[in-house]
């Protein structure tokens, strides 16, 4: 009847946790959720409350330039209190100004067309990917993302020496005859497109090549060994099996494209409107901060659903890397 | 697979890489011209690289930048990888769905939001606008992508690993330093330098949370650019892609060679 | 002396009632939610012995083993190892090591440094360590490889730098999750005898987890069929085999025929069984089952014997015609149809090159077999 603490000399049994150290590791445990839960809360989340909340309040030539609301210096019943004075009169002011509502239907316009026109330059690319021998495969995988880690602003900028009416793209057509005046692109909606399509590339064939690289291409051969042929086996097999991917690339595009502010602002000129340029207008040049957190609320609203469409098929990407 | 690897395959590749590379050499090639006109080629001049660094003010931006760049990646890294422990590892704790949102919004919230929102924080709460606050918002919108980097790696991480170092006796701490973290580090220096790169690159959210003195420089080439395209906004372009992209291809020769080596030794080991 | 099966066993602790047990899983439940992985199940296995869990995936066997490891907290029950109850005890403070199925060899350390990594842990000084390390490398046989990475070996060669950590720290007990799994048929075979002999060596507590019924009969003392969480039987390789309790079991471990029926007669040393069909059968291995009640009779093929002819002095013997043969090399394996419908396998050794009486499709066969070569089974 040896007791194995002894027998076992050098691997004993330790006694039991105490549960004070047992609640000590618990918050240990914690940490590691709670230092990014409250970065969060108080950098991502606050702020937005605090968007909410000014854009009920009242512009006023001050710094900062709106008249207090819900100021938690009164205590708390100081907060109830001020819902009283809250004021939508921004909302009504952008409900009334056409301004304001055509700004967002051209951007939620401008951003389907480039999302559409991406996925349709980016599908190619993609799918000549996925299919390239495996050994170049990375390499061109690469080659795609290293124009991400150069920086937006110059990808964009690059382009106006491109588009400009003396710029490179006309020099070129005029030299080869094929137009005898210059194209007038700059400054225009044809502008922006190109610049978000060539931005916001990588997003799209980035998703649809992981999910067209995964794809089993005996799938295909079995359609047409099937009696399929070639072209209806991409669309009965090859593209509804990329869906997932689409729809990831649709919504990196998507999204952000809705809200862009340099692309309008640096290609498509002052004739151009866009929500991220009007609320960055509003913002820089009004100085009126509540109308820009109105239009900034709103914006967060009508992308509310595509948001939780992208987390939805974040969360079901995870499950499935699981 | 090599007979499904077409023309149509090879034409859209090429033609879709020469969309992607022609506007960034066109912009490098002009850097290097003699006339003051962007898009009229006057000769072959490194002149504009020269009168950039005597640009005291472009010089601050970009020393601002590079400042802002590797505090906030870093603290971002930190962040980002807690994140990304939280999410895969704490599968139920009260706020979860909260906390995943907040971690996958910001990805493709549009910045104009992220912007405003974080200066109207700093203001509400009485933070000078300046290094500090473009920092602080920096380490918020980047950590989230460090986190999908990490957590994306974590998703894939061998669990038994960890379980066989505690069971020959390491207690859990010293589990994940011994253990899990280097198993991770790949994609935890991989999110550094997405974090830095995206810093780096920022002009939205910088611009609305800067302030006098610490102007960054994509705010600096913005403001110039506004004034109409010059030869040294070209050379300063160039500089900082070439910087970038240096170290970007670096990094990915030292992994291919170090991915190759490995193929071999495994090859090796197979034969015996 | 008889025995069942063709090895006498002299370590038997199973069979002396003052034996101490080792480890105890005392009504052991393990719930994952709604789902119950292990079922108030309980087990002894003893100091030395070369124990195997056996069962198909999701029966429960892994579970059990991570509890033992400490990976898992069981939702109610005890589980004593020594007497000592483990409950509580994280799995870096109990005396038991595991070889992981996958091996979880750490990725960024060399072999030895992987060897060593327990050791470190219990703060053994460095020329202690050294000393051990090459200790385990020699018994592996892996001295040449000890300062490769994992990545640089082959897959026997990972297999015996998992077993070499996990035995490294001399642990009381070593849990090992399908040891050879990863391993192709000819290595596994080789390994096999590679892990009994070091067992003996060592002189340690193995407890296999394994879903191979081969890998389970060659190496194991006992084994414990599980399924859905409950342990099926407990008993030698050779008792599982040819004395199964249950149908399961029966049916879980090598081929076997059944014959459904009703014990028709009861003699103090013989049970006489009507099959559902007609078919007569004695039995005379000793069977509980009372008159009348439902049993099922179970055979193996390879106690059947076909012939062309009637046997002449068999008890047990049932015409048929063959429906089906297969030569393997070396057996021979029929299907016969029996006249009431039943199919049953019988399996010859080919134990010469020529055969006196053989048969082919449609001939008429008899099936015979003796009064011990089959079990009653009641449940």
């Amino acid at each position: 009847m040896t007791n194995i603490a002894a027998a076992a000399a050098p691997s004993t049994i330790a006694t039991a946790a105490t549960p004070l150290t047992r609640l000590a590791k618990g918050f240990v445990n914690r940490l590691v959720i709670i230092i990014p839960y409250l970065w969060l809360l108080f950098f991502f989340l606050v702020p937005f409350i605090i968007v909410f909340k000014i854009s009920l309040s009242q512009t006023a030539i001050a710094m900062p330039p709106y008249t207090p609301v819900l100021d938690f210096s009164d205590g708390v019943s100081g907060f109830f209190a001020g819902f009283r004075d809250l004021n939508f009169d921004n909302y009504t002011w952008l409900t009334q100004d056409a301004l304001y509502f055509n700004a967002y239907v051209t951007s939620l316009i401008i951003a389907g067309i480039s999302t559409i026109l991406t996925l349709i330059v980016g599908y190619p690319i993609a799918y000549g990917m996925a299919r390239a021998p495996a050994a170049i495969r990375p390499t061109l995988l690469m080659l795609v993302i290293l124009p991400f880690w150069t920086s937006f602003l110059i990808r964009v900028y690059a382009w106006i020496g491109i588009l400009k009416p003396e710029g490179l793209l006309n020099q070129v057509l005029l030299a080869t005859g094929l137009i005898s005046q210059p194209l007038v692109i700059l400054n225009t909606y044809t502008a922006i497109f190109i610049g978000i399509v060539y931005s916001y590339l990588p997003f799209m064939v980035l998703p649809l090549y992981s999910s067209l690289e995964k794809m089993d291409y005996s799938l295909v051969e079995a359609a047409q060994d099937l009696g399929c042929p070639q072209t209806s086996a991409f669309w009965k097999i090859t593209f509804p099996l990329s869906l997932p991917g689409v729809v990831a690339g649709c919504l990196l595009v998507f999204i952000p494209a809705v809200g862009e502010f340099v692309i309008p602002d640096l290609l498509g000129g002052s004739q151009t409107l866009m929500i991220g340029k009007t609320l960055w207008n509003e913002f820089f040049s009004n100085r009126d901060w509540p109308v820009s957190s109105a239009v900034a609320v709103i914006l967060l609203l009508v992308l509310t659903i595509p948001i939780m469409f992208f987390q939805q098929a974040q969360a079901k990407a995870q499950e499935q890397g699981k | 697979m090599n007979a499904t690897w077409s023309r149509f395959n090879i034409t859209s590749i090429v033609l879709g890489f020469a969309f992607l590379y022609l506007p960034i050499v066109l912009l490098i090639v002009f850097s290097f011209n003699e006339s003051k006109l962007v898009t009229v080629w006057g000769g072959f001049s490194t002149k504009w690289y020269v009168s950039l660094f005597h640009n005291q003010g472009l010089m601050d931006a970009t020393w601002v930048t590079a400042r802002v760049g590797v505090i906030s990646a870093t603290v971002a890294t930190v962040l980002g990888t807690l994140a990304a422990i939280t999410l895969t590892r704490y599968t139920r704790f009260r706020g979860r769905v909260l906390f995943s949102g907040m971690v996958f919004a910001p990805l493709v919230m549009p910045e104009v939001i992220t912007g405003l929102s974080l200066l109207l924080l700093f203001v509400a709460v009485g933070l000078d606008r300046g290094f500090l606050t473009v920092t602080l918002a920096h380490i918020t919108f980047t950590m989230c992508f460090v986190a999908v980097v990490v957590q994306s790696r974590l998703v894939t991480f061998d669990r038994s690993l960890e379980e066989a170092a505690m069971d020959l006796g390491a207690p859990p701490v010293k589990t994940f330093f011994q253990i899990t973290l280097p198993v991770i580090l790949p994609a935890i220096i991989s999110g550094w330098m997405l974090a830095f790169t995206l810093s780096l690159d920022d002009l939205v959210i910088a611009s609305f949370t800067s302030g006098p003195g610490a102007t960054t420089l994509p705010m600096k080439i913005y403001s110039q650019v506004r004034l109409g395209v010059t030869p040294e906004i070209n050379a300063a372009c160039t500089i900082l892609i070439a910087v970038v992209a240096v170290g970007v291809i670096i990094a990915s020769i030292a992994n291919k060679r170090r991915e190759m080596q490995r193929q071999l030794d495994e090859q090796a080991a197979q034969r015996g | 002396m008889k025995s069942l099966g063709s090895i006498r066993r002299d370590f038997a602790p199973w069979n002396d009632p003052n034996a101490k047990p080792y480890i105890q899983f005392d009504k052991v439940t393990k719930k994952f939610g709604d789902f119950t992985a292990v079922n108030n199940l309980s087990l002894t296995i003893f100091e030395r012995e070369f124990f195997a869990l056996l069962g198909a995936s999701g029966c429960g066997k892994s579970t059990l083993l991570r509890m033992l490891a400490g990976f898992e907290e069981p939702s109610a029950g005890r589980i004593l190892l020594d007497g000592q109850d483990l409950r509580g005890i994280p799995p870096y403070k109990r005396p038991v090591n595991m070889m992981f199925q996958s091996y979880a060899l750490f990725p960024h350390m060399t072999v030895e440094k992987n060897i060593a990594f327990g050791l470190k842990q219990e703060g053994m000084p460095g020329a202690d360590i050294d000393k051990r390390v090459a200790e385990m490398l020699k018994l592996v046989k892996l001295e040449q490889f000890a300062k490769r990475k994992p990545h640089q070996l082959s897959g026997g060669q990972r297999q015996r730098v998992a077993l070499a950590r996990s035995v490294a720290k001399r642990p009381k007990v070593l849990l090992l999750d399908e040891p050879l799994g990863a391993l192709d048929k000819k290595l596994r075979e080789e390994t096999q005898f590679e892990l009994m002999d070091l067992q003996q060596e060592l002189g340690l507590t193995f407890v296999v987890v394994t879903h191979d019924q081969e890998e389970a009969m060659t190496m194991a003392d006992r084994i414990a069929i599980m399924d859905k969480g409950e342990v099926m039987q407990v008993a030698t390789p050779a008792e599982i085999y040819e004395a199964p309790t249950s149908r399961f079991v029966a049916h879980f471990v090598g081929n076997v025929n059944m014959f459904e029926g009703k014990v028709a007669e009861r003699t103090a040393s013989a049970t006489r069984i009507t099959g559902a069909t007609g078919a007569q059968i004695v039995v005379d291995n000793g069977s509980d089952a009372a008159a009348g009640s439902d049993i099922i009779f179970a055979i193996r093929p390879e106690k059947i014997k076909v012939s062309s002819k009637k046997p002449v002095d068999a008890v047990n013997a049932l015409e048929g015609e063959v429906y089906d043969v297969a030569y393997l090399g070396d057996m021979t394996v029929y299907h016969i149809k029996l006249d009431d419908g039943q199919i049953v396998r019988a399996s010859a050794l080919n134990a010469s090159r020529v055969t006196e009486d053989p048969l082919t499709w449609n001939d008429r066969a008899w099936v015979s077999f003796r009064p011990d070569a089959g079990v009653v089974l009641t449940r």
